[in-house]
């Protein structure tokens, strides 16, 4: 391989040194001056990227996602802190001579251009042998399915096609990782389903490291094996899409991922690791603390819960789990399932999803008086003692 | 039940775009007449290259003859000043082009201390009336002590030509996506390559233009040459002096040939960029 890259251990992109994370990211910051002022843009990031793994930062506009990929891609130097791809340090080595690749939103492909052209620039940078370089830009435009469209222009593609030639351009190049920025977000809705899978089956195949930059939840959720979501310049909480899901840690993550329902009460009593919470008149929620989380009765605190993971019945449910009583205020049917829009005592507005699996009957309508109900294990505490949970200690790289 | 409905007529279709025949004329001859007017002179100057004069004066038609094409550089000073206006023209280009085109993707590009400074400037050197620009040039070289000549006239051709390049450029590269360049830096190319490679193609439709805007500017500038000559003839000056004694037709000859050249460069031109919005 005429490799003239100056990073040695390179040929061996094994699993041998899961050890050492392909990018490393510790206490990096980033601050702009603008008008004469200090705008923070990233405000102390500490990752770690397993090698092969697909990694996704999850945010807003203007969490500093973005920044945070820059950085990795040598476009922005961090304020501080230091960013390591395969444990080397890459403080002041510019972009050009980094060993990560980028796909970029506008994909930004060269117009002058031809399809071989663009995607051979990488390997002719470095010097590749011709015939090697045809061979591999063979197999890769293979691999993204545009074999025969080498000598097209990227005006004469179409915006999905596009995004493929992009995607080669920076995977022909074998990088140690490929940073996408919200790489799908110019395609309509049903090319971002199918280059969803195709992105996800390229990545398998290929076997780099993806850092995936984005806003969708959705997108994050169905491709990442960890995502770490985002907000104001910090991480707020790091994790596989289900424990995400499931486990949102703050009410940033449980509002931005997915329909949330948050409701607060005062704790009355603690049972084992369960704080109960009284609610209403005689409503009660039973919510399981986290080992880092501490509670004591008269403490106010938060809890989340799915809408898919409530039940609504008529009766208040025996036994113990959260029962919480209100009023339906709209109903939306959809086939699948139904929608309810309820109203609790204290005027919080809770959703519920219910399959329309084997109850043929509505279970409610407008203006019933009804009851909630869900187990203590489907709703999460968020506040009581380390409300800023910040990047977990990672898990063995997936 | 049965509701009659009784709609209003259908509406008419939207009558076919019928054109006024009366207007259609008048266009043509609108069109025919503007065409005839920025043509005739140039016609004029090609037609009395072809005459065959005797007389010092050339404006009277005398019979058709090639001999002024084949007596065009008779003249040693008049053959002099072509030659000087030919390669301060394209000395001009050289210089200008270079010179514009960094000003120019400097200001399209980045944002920097001075950048308003700078526009105005360029701004500042299209709209100063030529005469006062030569007048002040004029007064400069001879406070500097500089001896006028060729040099002081490139140099004069340059320093106009400069601001012209620099904004066609400047206009392409504003319409540059950086992420471009970006992905050029990504794929292992450093700053001059990237230039060289991306950045410089991308906005040559307005190197291109800019080069051509310099040289038409340059060779045929009379006023401010006028002012830094010194000495040295160029063309539009010999013309310009001859036409007290009378204008040889070889000056309609060379007329002709630099118009034509002018011309062939404008079809290049056009037929490259019909090339490139194919390609594109």
């Amino acid at each position: 391989m005429t490799d003239t890259s100056p990073a040695p251990v390179r040929d061996d992109p094994g699993r041998a040194d899961t050890a050492v994370p392909a990018i490393e990211l510790a206490g990096v910051r980033k601050s702009y001056v603008s008008h004469g002022e200090t705008v923070a843009a990233v405000r102390g990031v500490d990752l770690r990227i397993g090698q092969g793994e697909f990694f996704s930062l999850l945010g807003p506009s203007g969490c500093g996602k973005t920044t945070t990929m820059r950085m990795i891609a040598g476009f922005e130097e961090p304020t501080a802190g230091e960013v390591y791809l395969h444990g080397q340090s890459v403080t002041g080595v510019p972009a050009n001579k980094r060993d990560v690749n980028m796909v970029f939103q506008s994909y930004a492909l060269f117009p002058h251009m031809s399809v071989f052209e663009n995607v051979a620039f990488g390997l002719r940078r470095r010097g590749v042998a011709k015939n090697e370089i045809r061979q591999r830009v063979g197999d890769i435009l293979e691999i993204v399915d545009l074999t025969g469209r080498e000598k097209r222009r990227p005006s004469e593609m179409s915006g999905g096609q596009q995004q493929r030639v992009a995607l080669a351009r920076a995977l022909v190049n074998r990088p140690r990782a490929l940073l996408l920025d919200e790489p799908l977000g110019a395609l309509d809705l049903k090319l971002r389903q199918a280059m969803q899978v195709e992105l996800k089956r390229i990545q398998r195949e290929v076997g780099i490291t993806f850092v995936y930059v984005t806003h969708d939840q959705g997108e994050a959720l169905t491709m990442s094996d960890r995502i770490a979501v985002m907000n104001d310049g910090l991480v707020e909480q790091l994790g596989s899409p289900r424990e995400i899901y499931e486990r949102p840690a703050t009410k940033f993550v449980a509002g931005f991922i997915g329909t949330s329902n948050l409701l607060s009460g005062t704790v009355t009593e603690l049972s084992g690791r369960d704080a109960v919470l009284s609610y209403g008149d005689d409503g009660r929620i039973v919510v399981p603390l986290r080992e880092d989380q501490t509670a004591g009765a008269g403490d106010a605190l938060e809890v989340t819960v799915r809408p898919e993971k409530i039940e609504i019945v008529g009766e208040r449910p025996a036994g113990g789990g959260s029962a919480v009583p209100a009023t339906v205020a709209e109903v939306v049917y959809l086939g699948t399932s139904t929608n309810y829009l309820v109203t609790t005592a204290d005027g919080t507005e809770v959703t519920v999803f219910m399959q329309n699996a084997n109850n043929s009957d509505d279970v409610a309508e407008r203006g019933d008086r009804v009851w909630l109900a869900w187990e203590p294990r489907h709703s999460y505490a968020i506040g009581g003692g380390a409300n800023g949970v910040r990047g977990d200690a990672p898990k063995a790289a997936v | 039940m049965t509701t009659t409905v009784t709609s209003p007529a259908p509406a008419a279709p939207p009558r076919p775009r019928r054109r006024n025949p009366l207007r259609g004329r008048g266009l043509q001859a609108y069109t025919i007449l503007l065409v005839a007017w920025l043509v005739l002179p140039v016609a004029v100057m090609i037609l009395f290259g072809f005459n065959d004069t005797h007389s010092k004066q050339n404006f009277q038609w005398e019979g058709f003859t090639l001999k002024w094409y084949a007596r065009l550089f008779e003249k040693k000073d008049l053959t002099t000043a072509l030659v000087n206006s030919l390669t301060i023209a394209l000395l001009t280009t050289v210089f200008a082009t270079v010179l514009g085109t960094l000003v120019g993707l400097a200001l399209g590009r980045y944002r920097f201390r001075g950048q308003g400074v700078a526009n105005l400037v360029m701004f500042a050197a299209i709209s100063c009336p030529e005469l006062v620009m030569g007048a002040s040039l004029l007064s400069m070289f001879v406070a500097l002590e500089t001896p006028r000549g060729y040099l002081t006239i490139l140099a004069a051709h340059v320093m106009f030509s400069v601001s012209f390049v620099a904004i066609t450029v400047r206009a392409r590269a504003v319409g540059l996506d950086p992420r471009i360049e970006e992905a050029a830096k990504d794929l292992g190319a450093g700053p001059l390559t990237t230039f060289r490679l991306v950045t410089l193609p991308m906005i040559m439709p307005g190197v291109v233009s800019g080069a051509m805007l310099a040289f038409a500017l340059s060779v045929d500038d009379f006023i401010i040459t006028n002012f830094t000559s010194g000495a040295t003839q160029t063309f539009p000056l010999w013309v310009w002096s001859s036409t007290r004694t009378g204008t040889p037709p070889q000056v309609n000859v060379m007329g002709t040939l630099i118009f034509a050249v002018g011309v062939l460069l404008a079809v290049v031109n056009i037929a490259a960029s019909r090339r490139r919005a194919r390609n594109t």
